[in-house]
């Protein structure tokens, strides 16, 4: 895979003397889907949030589309087109739906290669979430988890990403929203968007992912297709059933 | 009063509404984003009034007085924007409470400048172009510029309401006050935004101290006057809200007006002078709406702002080494009075100094105890002190209490002082809690200050002296250096104690801390309460030690200067407050006497601190320990 979009060389990271992150080595390519997969506290999201920059203490090597990002602010980060969507959602409860996606505006981007990134309105994102379309107005803090998840993405999108960082898009909510963030994922995939996906539940993760690394203990203990972690219960035993 | 005199005063209060909201919008607005409370705030208005009154005089006419007044409030949102680029931007990740002190030597900086550049006398500038005459209302007769500035808040705040909910500016301002790091992520420069949110605020605070040349005179004392006044503002209000702000303001300025409108009233069996209580009135109204809506009238809970600064590193019991040093400078200090007769460089001033030191060690050691290991930011412990300082003076001068039973009841009084406003703010946290700390302490001000029949009013109490054998400086030097010693250890005897535990666990994680059975707020008010007893003693030492006090000794100033003491040192060790008093009780002795702009030089002093020193003096040493010789 020489075209990767995302590639992590010996990432480490510390909050405060406790390190969480031991030399974690992977990659994402172009339009591909992977699975960061790993039980509670495994470092799925301090990985995701070192990769963006907001961790401080932070080591190793992070280049994102040719480009050397590892001492980027995350601002930067996100403006050469990785986009981030917090598993907490982080929504801003005292704006509205529109007002929330107006903030992760950015312009329309290409690929390295010079073919255009997916570009994102508001009226296109309403299209991929309708529910989102029948509330433009309504106050971020009087959504329910499921429409919250999906106002993160589309305000993620907003920023017409390359690659989306995507931490638990499954986590606490309905079954119906679940399936609908499977058909996301995949829809988004089409357009030609990468994404690196952490994911504690296989099911969700055997529907939308090409290939899987599995954390534990902040290191990567396997890697491989999804196909070959679905066929193995006996890694699924091991490293993510709890 | 007739109801014709109440409307007049209704519209006085009005007019004074508008310069509060101008002031106090900008600090929220800053607060709100940056999370930076800006004590320099104040100063910047001071600087509006100054920089106005230039142009109003130098240039004169209607071109000076109202282009003036709009370039004073480019200028100061140029200022402002400076701060933040070549300061502030570097201090961020720092703690809370050391971008306080990097504000507060601003103030100081700013404050010499203006000495500077326009000498001490008060300037008020000419009448508004325009607006020189007077409109009868009510029988009365209204200077027309007091009804230009009853319009001009309203416009402000409409005017701001539009920013902030029609304009990307304004929704990266909401959205950053809620969450900046997720806007960060997001792809939005933080460094841009604050810098424009900084320069927005200080604009509002310029312009508001422009708007102000024709009424009132450009002034020195302004810059604390007015952050005291933005402060309770905000805090009424509601930090971030900006209606609440004006509706604050309209509050806090009616009540004043009133107050002066009623004056005298006599209820037969008592005669009230209630113009008296214009120092305490905006106090009051904020400690009863804080004790009613913690939050401000229309303020929301805030969310747990996500701390960028690292962690705190644990408390540590002393090393072998830490103690032998300890007691090396205890067996020293008992020699000083040795060495202060030895005919080189021995001076008697020298146990003069020894004693102010001693007494702000104990000041700032008990006022640690809450903010380190406690969590709670004290704006007011003047208050404890001068209770401690007054309650000795008080008890000699009414009830001839002997010098022994004084000392005694000094600390006593502060422990029921502590109690008392213990009570009501552990209830509170973070800002909230500090402003309702000052207020109680300015309550304690404002009472000392003018109930002149008891407690001398701004004469104070003179002729406190001790009897013999401690009216030699060696001997009262010694007995202070006990009580600072007894002090010192017995706080951290607290600390290590399941006591200490309990309260550095509810400072961490309150929920958790009361999962496991802990009372946070009982514990949060011993400790509050421990450390007003220990500061009562400092006060006790200091009114014998001077032979008189003032309500100098319960100012604001005092509050201010064991905030700085703490942080200079370094908040979350131990000898920090030790380290901090003593640099700064040296550094003010010896700063003062070279020169007549002491407060720049200190405030100078302060920054490179900051700068070079974000955890405190003594945080940066042990770090540096730690790097060199690894971990003991």
């Amino acid at each position: 895979m020489n075209d990767a979009m995302l590639k992590v060389e010996s990432l480490s990271a510390w909050y405060g003397a406790a390190r969480i992150l031991y030399d974690l080595s992977f990659e994402v390519g172009r339009g591909e889907v992977v699975a960061l997969m790993g039980r509670n506290g495994a470092g799925k999201s301090t990985t995701m949030r070192a990769i963006m920059g907001m961790i401080g203490q932070r080591q190793g090597t992070v280049t994102f589309s040719g480009e050397d990002i590892s001492r980027l602010e995350p601002y930067q980060i996100a403006r050469r087109g990785l986009g981030f969507t917090p598993e907490d959602r982080r929504i801003f409860s005292d704006l509205t739906v529109m007002e929330n996606l107006d903030i992760g505006r950015q312009p329309a981007r290409q690929f390295p290669d010079g073919a255009p990134a997916p570009s994102w309105t508001p009226e296109r994102l309403f299209a991929l979430f309708p529910n989102l379309a029948e509330m433009p107005h309504r106050p971020g803090g009087r959504m329910s988890g499921g429409e919250q998840q999906m106002l993160t993405v589309a305000r993620t999108l907003m920023g017409n990403p390359l690659l989306v960082l995507l931490d638990e898009p499954s986590e606490g909510v309905a079954p119906l929203i679940v399936e609908q963030m499977a058909n996301t994922i995949i829809e988004l995939k089409k357009e030609g968007l990468s994404i690196l996906l952490s994911e504690q539940n296989i099911h969700f993760a055997e529907l939308v992912s090409d290939r899987v690394y599995v954390l534990e203990k902040g290191q990567i203990q396997w890697q491989g297709t999804m196909a070959q972690l679905s066929g193995s219960p006996e890694i699924q035993r091991t490293y993510l059933t709890v | 009063m007739t109801l014709n005199a109440f409307l007049f005063q209704v519209l006085n209060g009005l007019s004074a509404a508008s310069g509060l909201f101008l002031i106090a919008a900008g600090l929220s607005l800053i607060f709100g984003v940056t999370r930076i409370v800006n004590l320099a705030h104040g100063s910047l208005y001071m600087l509006g009034t100054y920089i106005a009154y230039s142009f109003a005089t130098k240039i004169g006419g209607v071109t000076g007085f109202w282009g003036g007044i709009i370039a004073t409030a480019l200028i100061v949102g140029l200022i402002g924007a400076l701060i933040e680029i070549v300061l502030l931007r570097r201090i961020y990740r720092a703690p809370e409470l050391f971008q306080l002190l990097a504000t507060f030597a601003l103030v100081l900086v700013i404050n010499d400048a203006a000495l500077w550049l326009w000498g001490p006398a008060d300037l008020l500038g000419p009448r508004a172009p325009g607006f020189r005459g007077a409109i009868e209302i009510l029988g009365r007769r209204l200077p027309s510029y007091d009804l230009f500035l009853i319009v001009i808040g309203p416009l402000v705040l409409l005017a701001l309401h539009l920013t902030l909910a029609r304009t990307r500016f304004g929704r990266l301002i909401r959205a950053a006050t809620q969450d900046r790091e997720m806007v960060g992520a997001l792809g939005v420069n933080q460094a841009v935004l604050f810098t424009s949110v900084f320069a927005l605020g200080a604009l509002l605070a310029g312009l508001g101290g422009a708007l102000q040349i024709a009424r009132e005179p450009a002034n020195l004392a302004t810059d604390l006057i007015a952050l005291g006044d933005a402060f309770v503002v905000v805090v009424v209000g509601g930090m971030g809200s900006i209606p609440g702000a004006y509706l604050a303001a309209v509050i806090i300025a009616e009540v004043k007006a009133l107050c002066v409108g009623i004056g005298v009233v006599d209820f037969g069996f008592i005669t009230i002078n209630f113009s008296k209580f214009t120092l305490v009135a905006e106090f009051l109204v904020m400690a009863i709406v804080l004790i009613a809506r913690p939050y401000g009238l229309l303020g929301k809970a805030q969310g747990a702002v996500r701390s960028i600064a690292e962690p705190e590193e644990p408390l540590r019991p002393a090393t072998p080494m830490l103690k032998l040093l300890g007691a090396t400078v205890l067996v020293l200090l008992v020699c000083l009075p040795l060495l202060a007769q030895s005919t080189y460089f021995g001076s008697p001033y020298l146990l003069v100094l020894g004693i102010d030191v001693l007494i702000a060690i104990i000041f700032a050691a008990s006022l640690h105890f809450i903010m380190g290991p406690g969590g709670m930011h004290s704006f007011g412990h003047a208050a404890y002190f001068g209770l401690g300082a007054y309650g000795a003076a008080l008890l000699v001068k009414w009830l001839g209490l002997p010098f022994g039973a004084a000392l005694v009841a000094a600390p006593l009084l502060a422990l029921c002082g502590a109690l008392l406003f213990g009570w009501f703010a552990v209830r509170l946290s973070g800002v909230y809690l500090a402003m309702l700390t000052l207020a109680f302490a300015q309550i304690v001000w404002a009472a000392v200050f003018q109930w002149e029949g008891f407690t001398g009013g701004s004469n104070g109490v003179i002729g406190v002296w001790p009897p013999p054998p401690f009216d030699k400086t060696w001997v009262y030097f010694l007995l202070t250096l006990a009580l600072a010693a007894i002090a010192v250890l017995a706080l951290r005897r607290f600390l290590f104690a399941p006591f200490g535990y309990a309260m550095r666990a509810g400072r961490d994680s309150p929920l958790r801390a009361e999962a496991i059975g802990i009372d946070v707020k009982r514990v949060h008010w011993l400790g509050f309460a421990i450390a007003g007893l220990v500061c009562g003693i400092a006060g006790g030492l200091f009114a014998f030690a001077k032979g008189s006090i003032s309500p100098e000794t319960i100012h604001i100033n005092r509050s201010i200067d064991g905030l700085v003491m703490v942080l200079l040192g370094g908040v979350q060790t131990l000898t920090g407050p030790i380290v901090g008093a003593s640099v700064f009780a040296v550094l003010q002795d010896t700063v003062m006497r070279q020169t007549e702009y002491w407060r720049a030089l200190m405030g100078a002093i302060i920054l490179v601190l900051v700068l070079a020193f974000p955890q405190g003096i003594v945080g940066a040493f042990a770090a540096l320990w730690r790097k060199v010789g690894g971990r003991t």
